[in-house]
């Protein structure tokens, strides 16, 4: 049987803890978190990816602090000063592909971990609000990478606010004036890149952090799902600790650091030797300087916006493009309640879900690359087609769970 | 079920780096298709035979406004007194400055129909085996006028020509769709240059490999910081591997 962080070291009284604890529960917080939160002993690969999104949270915002000492928000100096930071700033080149490599995986993580919860159910009752908090963070995370995308002022970088921007204008009556707001000038500008920066460096994050802060502390008092999709507080030993349960410190804190280690080693190799990752993670367009009088030949998003882009693109008229691809977003806040199958985890749900689940992630890999196309008509025909598919799941998910086919849960998790 | 496990994890990254390779050949991101152009940043000749002849006959209207001399000077291992008798035109530029030029946008605009651009990121917005073709790909029109296969109706006359010597367009048809169209299928030297054709590449080579620096100096850097980064990082994640084995002992 695991042991407990507590029981490994010498119960002997410290009187600093003890002041400290009198006025701050220091002592109190680590049990409640670490030492003492128990978490299912039979978490797999899937599950290191929530303690992934933690720690690129902590590298952008750490990269960039150093990146803000040296960028200049205005549209005479920002390109300058990137290049400015590429070259003449000690370790600079290091701090901005840190920056934006880390960019692109905090959605490689977040993706993998969203669909951790698809495959094992953990957004189900109770954990409702968690995936809501999950689903808040994955949306402002989009916001603060659109924002972060135009501070280059590279063509895409302008091109790319443009037709994002002008979204809003598709909205019936206050699209226009709403358009207008948003840039703070007729076009984009200075105005636009200041208040750009702003939101990047502090709103955003800001709003970020408290909604971690929620994510985890709502985590926290359900406790975690695991592969098996049953909770291990149903069982509980004398002393009120769940059979499958272990501290999450030390266990899950040295297998996180194992898994941090690799997941550095994957983000070094991208850093050091293929930083624009062929174009994916920085544009070949974005290293010429915004120019509003030449329209780049083909715009398109960072791959990590590109299945919901190919959506947009997909309908013929722009307000309704606009509302499908907001709805596919959207649609995934509903998956706690869309979902009605008595089990949770894709082990015990039937083939119907594993079949179902299959061709979304087909679906939207292939939105993805789509998304990157050109659009020819052959491609966007087949983009709408993707697109009733990806929609297809939520609606079949609501139709198959209720009564689909399931398999026993075990009493006990698994392996 | 340990390997069982592992199993899982080795297909999960397979599939991912799959999936990222995937969407790497769909970004693709540079239009056109053009023959390598085979530059080597790391070999140093190279990039000083090619800072010469960016300096001789380019930077007369081409910036760098980002690249420094004094980088220059550390990077392509020239001392600071070489950089500023053979790299340096103009009197009045101290070795800490940017390569910039006389020529104002204007009188650029007015010369060329449009000012020449700066050349500091070109290597990595159109890539080296852009500017490699761009180079080579100059040709004599019927009217003896200059034009670019690669970039049509540059506004850019071929400043090396008395290198190249002249070459004319030989035509093909092609079918695109359901019509014939007339494209350029290759080049014929019509009256040699001062270098063979050998030599003219390789010269063009030298030009594309230090724009292709001057757009990244940090590339020369950053790879062998790499190496010892992931040596760390390598040799952490065993070690740490060991501690996670050692402590998971009591939980199966």
């Amino acid at each position: 049987m695991a042991k407990t962080a507590e029981d490994m070291k010498s119960t002997a009284a410290n009187p600093v803890m003890d002041w400290v604890d009198e006025r701050l529960p220091v002592t109190k917080f680590w049990n409640d978190h670490l030492a003492k939160y128990y978490a299912p002993k039979n978490f797999n690969f899937w599950y290191y990816f929530g303690s992934f999104a933690l720690l690129v949270l902590v590298l952008q915002l750490v990269t960039g602090i150093f990146l803000t000492m040296h960028y200049k928000p205005s549209a005479e100096e920002a390109f300058a000063s990137v290049e400015y930071i590429m070259r003449d700033v000690d370790y600079g080149w290091l701090m901005r592909y840190l920056h934006s490599t880390g960019a692109s995986f905090f959605f490689i993580v977040v993706y993998l971990h969203m669909f951790r919860a698809l495959l094992y159910g953990s957004y189900r009752k109770p954990r409702e609000l968690l995936w809501v908090f999950g689903m808040l963070i994955y949306l402002l995370l989009m916001a603060e990478a659109f924002l972060g995308y135009v501070l280059p002022w590279g063509q895409m970088s302008y091109w790319g606010a443009q037709v994002i921007i002008n979204l809003f204008g598709a909205l019936p009556w206050i699209g226009e004036p709403l358009v207008e707001w948003i840039r703070g000038d007729y076009f984009i500008s200075d105005a636009t890149l200041n208040r750009f920066f702003a939101l990047h460096v502090i709103a955003l994050p800001i709003a970020l952090l408290g909604l971690v802060v929620l994510h985890l502390t709502a985590l926290h008092e359900t406790g975690s799902n695991n592969p098996d999709g049953i909770e291990i507080k149903k069982v509980k030993d004398e002393n009120g600790v769940p059979r499958d349960g272990i501290p999450f410190h030390p266990y899950y804190t040295v297998k996180d650091i194992f898994g941090a280690s690799m997941l550095l080693l994957v983000i070094a190799f991208v850093v050091f030797f293929w930083p624009t990752a062929g174009g994916l993670f920085l544009e070949y367009d974005n290293f010429v300087p915004a120019n509003p009088l030449v329209t780049p030949e083909h715009i398109k998003p960072v791959w990590y916006f590109t299945p919901y882009y190919a959506i947009l693109r997909g309908v013929p008229d722009k307000l309704m493009g606009v509302v499908t691809m907001g709805a596919a977003v959207m649609v995934l806040f509903l998956l706690p309640w869309l979902d009605r199958s008595p089990v949770k985890s894709i082990r015990y749900k039937g083939w119907w879900y594993k079949i179902l689940l299959g061709i979304f992630t087909i679906a939207f890999i292939r939105l993805g690359m789509l998304g990157m196309a050109e659009g020819t008509p052959a491609e966007t025909i087949e983009t709408r087609i993707w697109t009733v598919v990806y929609f297809g799941f939520f609606i079949g998910l609501w139709f198959f769970s209720k009564n689909g086919a399931t398999k026993p849960e075990p009493e006990r998790v698994t392996h | 079920m340990i390997s069982n496990k592992k199993q899982w994890a080795v297909t999960c990254l397979v599939a991912a780096a799959m999936l990222l390779a995937s969407f790497a050949a769909q970004a693709a991101g540079r239009a056109g298709d053009f023959p390598p152009s085979e530059v080597n940043i790391n070999d140093l000749a190279s990039l000083q035979r090619g800072a010469k002849l960016f300096v001789n006959y380019c930077a007369g209207c081409h910036s760098t406004e980002f690249m420094r001399y004094s980088r220059l000077s550390e990077d392509l291992e020239l001392s600071e007194e070489m950089v500023m008798a053979n790299l340096v035109a103009d009197p009045g530029k101290k070795i800490g400055d940017t390569m910039t030029n006389a020529m104002s946008k204007k009188q650029g605009e007015a010369w060329f129909g449009k000012a020449p651009p700066d050349l500091s990121v070109t290597g990595r917005s159109r890539g080296p085996d852009w500017i490699h073709a761009f180079l080579l790909s100059y040709y004599r029109q019927d009217d003896g006028t200059w034009n670019n296969a690669v970039l049509e109706n540059a506004a850019m006359p071929h400043i090396t020509w008395e290198l190249q010597g002249i070459q004319e367009a030989v035509y093909s048809m092609q079918t695109v769709g359901d019509q014939e169209v007339q494209t350029i299928s290759g080049f014929e030297l019509v009256e040699p240059g001062i270098m063979s054709p050998d030599e003219y590449a390789t010269a063009m080579r030298d030009i594309t490999a230090f724009l292709t620096y001057t757009a990244e100096p940090a590339a020369l850097q950053r790879k062998t910081v790499g190496v010892w980064v992931m040596g760390f990082l390598a040799l952490f994640a065993v070690l740490a591997y060991v501690l996670k084995v050692e402590y998971w002992r009591d939980v199966h």
